[in-house]
């Protein structure tokens, strides 16, 4: 996994509340054994239309965001299942971090597994990100803040050995792995 | 002072307890049964294939067939191109080759034991009181029904947990939904789930274990329970839980894999300490009236979006994305949903898939037929499901209605194996999601009971149940 300590993008908007991940990945796209290729199917019934053209006014498809890895999205983004494949999929279109003012537990697991940044901000910030469509943010993992070109500085929490995994580049299986001591001691215990 | 109480999953959670958490670390937590199926494992076998590990304890493993999964009949693997496509045939097939490699018994195509996952692991008894249980699916908090901590998790995790049977994990926070009362005749556990979600909302249990507790719960059947733990998730919960009783212990004691003898007065012991203390303080907490309880409907594009089948749509819920919703669904505010018409009636998934509820939807169905026009599905949840459906002859009276009797899967629940309602169509579903496209590529969905489900399919719209029973 590659190191992420910090990194500036412009940031594209979607600001509906409860984007579940049927929206972000719909079912028909998890038939594959692979991650690759996922990216494809993001958002894809809010993408393209019924003949598969893409459809000019949702934000993903403008011009001006392309580019982008920061997504700001309504409240409780990531809702529904367990598919990883959400969170995959949103790495390989590209994304690097969602702002939002709260996120789903499996998906924040998730995500924060496979080097995406769930942040969450506050209402207020919140606010000025979906007003200012297209605002350069600089988000730092060193400083654990978000710092927008207008100025304002957010700070987030990160759970932090999350943090730790995702500033060292380390497979969280790993610390699992090297308490087989204990595990084994579990196990015996009964 | 006193040793405070503790609540029941406080219990479960630190029997399982391999590392305790510290601000700077996780817990590790014990799993004692992993469920996987065939769309959320193929990444995590090939992610120890590429670190050349292998499994820590097969024998923890439960292993099915089910999301994209015919549910036409399939004789043999080499039928599985006649009735899917290639891309669930594929995944099918890398299942059964991963299983084969890493020595995981699998429940496949020629098992009587196969179901969907949620619906297997209960019948079987391998989900027991007091375990960790875990799926790559959200709806694994069904198991806590038994008085397990049992929650979904990712592709990774599972990987994480095939190789060390160990989990990452935060403990969550409690909170407890009293629920007081009796259901009404025509009311069911799909109604109360509904409501319960209605009124916290469907990010309202982010973070927490739900345990549902008050005088209706102990009178609930392990279905109903089932039911309702299902969709914990729907109000964002990481899982629910019900306290194990005579009940959970007279649904266990002749499984095949519950414990056996004096293992069986052993396992009863450590079970029956299994309850909340007494004065505990959960992090949060909500009653529920199920006296006054009504059939319930959901009329928008998520599980909260939830009203009472008698009443009229309401006109916002402060949401940014209600008028969108209504569009979608092509419903409109301030007007009631009795009558409307609809294309479809899917009576299946692991909420709503077991032998109660189809026993429900007979009863409506039976000596009746479904209306013109309106496709009919019915699902059942496993092989012995539908082997004891069949012996009570209710696949004749689905059959004779004019409905669709299927092989066992999750089917129109996420429409990945071919069972679609069709773009644009209206569905009536005893499923758990009415998110946009659930139920394959622009259909609409209106969540409800199986006795909701099957009222809806005899008169062709939106039924009130009370008017067949
Ligand atoms: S029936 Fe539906 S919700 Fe249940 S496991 Fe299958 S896809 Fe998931």
């Amino acid at each position: 996994m590659d190191k992420i300590i910090e990194f500036t993008s412009k940031t594209v908007v979607l600001s509906v509340n409860d984007i579940d991940t049927d929206q972000i990945i719909p079912a028909r796209f998890l038939t594959v054994t692979t991650k690759d290729g996922l990216g494809d199917g993001l958002f894809s019934d809010w993408r393209f239309d019924e003949s598969g053209n893409k459809i000019e006014d949702f934000p993903l498809n403008q011009a001006k965001s392309e580019g982008c890895s920061v997504l700001v999205a309504g409240s409780n983004f990531g809702c529904g299942s367990s598919r990883e494949h959400a969170p995959w999929a949103l790495v390989d279109y590209g994304f690097k971090a969602i702002l939002s003012t709260s996120f789903a537990d499996i998906f924040q697991n998730n995500a924060l597994k496979n080097g995406l940044l769930p942040l969450t901000v506050s209402q207020e910030f919140h606010s000025m990100l979906t007003d200012s469509e297209g605002i350069q943010v600089k988000v730092s993992l060193e400083e654990m803040n978000i710092q927008s070109s207008n100025g304002m500085t957010e700070p987030f929490d990160l759970e932090p050995f999350s943090r730790y995994c995702l500033m060292n580049g380390i497979d969280q299986l790993g610390f699992i792995m090297n308490h087989e001591n204990q595990i084994q001691a579990y196990e015996d215990k009964g | 002072m006193a040793e405070s109480g503790k609540t029941l999953f406080e219990k479960v959670w630190e029997d399982h307890l391999v590392v305790e958490e510290t601000p700077n670390t996780p817990a590790i937590l014990y799993i004692d049964l992993h469920l996987i199926h065939e769309v959320t494992t193929p990444q995590a076998f090939q992610s120890l294939r590429d670190k050349g590990l292998s499994l820590r304890d097969p024998n923890k493993v439960l292993a099915t067939m089910d999301h994209s999964t015919p549910t036409l009949p399939v004789k043999s693997i080499a039928d599985l191109d006649i009735v899917a496509e290639k891309g669930p045939a594929d995944q099918i097939r890398d299942m059964i080759r991963n299983c084969e490699e890493f020595g995981v018994e699998l429940h496949g195509f020629d098992s009587d034991k196969r179901g969907i996952v949620h619906v297997m692991g209960p019948e079987l008894g391998a989900t027991q009181p007091g375990k960790t249980i875990v799926c790559g699916d959200s709806h694994t908090s069904t198991h806590g029904a038994f008085g397990a901590l049992a929650f979904g998790i990712g592709t990774t995790e599972v990987g994480h947990v095939l190789a060390s049977q160990c989990l990452l994990q935060r403990k969550p926070k409690t909170f407890a939904v009293n629920m007081d009362g009796s259901l009404r005749s025509g009311v069911s556990a799909k109604d109360i789930i509904l409501k319960i979600i209605q009124k916290v909302g469907v990010d309202g249990g982010v973070g927490h274990v739900i345990e549902y507790r008050g005088s209706t719960a102990g009178v609930l059947s392990l279905e109903e329970r089932m039911t309702i733990c299902n969709m914990s998730i729907e109000a964002g919960a990481r899982a629910g839980m019900f306290a194990p009783d005579d009940k959970t212990f007279n649904y266990l004691i002749d499984k095949p894999m519950s414990p056996k003898g004096p293992d069986w007065d052993q396992a009863m012991k450590r079970w029956s300490r299994l309850v909340t203390d007494e004065d505990v303080a959960f992090d949060k907490e909500v009653n529920i009236d199920i006296d006054q309880l009504s059939p319930m409907v959901t009329y928008g594009t998520n599980p909260g979006m939830a009203m009472e089948i008698d009443g009229v749509v309401p006109e916002t819920n402060g949401d940014l994305g209600f008028k969108q919703s209504l569009n979608y669904m092509q419903i409109e505010a301030g007007k009631p949903l009795i009558g409307k018409d609809i294309d479809v009636v899917f009576i299946g998934s692991c909420t709503n898939s077991r032998i109660s509820d189809l026993k429900d939807a007979a009863e409506i169905l039976k000596d009746r037929k479904v209306s013109d026009g309106v496709k009919a599905l019915v699902v059942p949840g496993s092989q012995a499901i539908k082997k004891e459906a069949e012996s009570l002859g209710l696949d004749k009276i689905f059959e004779s209605a004019g409905a669709e009797w299927r092989e066992p899967g999750c089917s129109m629940c996420l429409g990945m194996n071919g069972d679609t309602v069709g773009n644009g169509k209206l569905a009536v579903s005893t499923s758990n999601r009415n998110f946009e496209g659930r139920q394959g590529k622009g259909a609409r969905t209106i969540l409800a009971s199986p006795k909701t489900a099957a009222a809806s399919a005899i008169s062709g719209s939106v039924e009130d149940p009370r008017k067949y029973s």
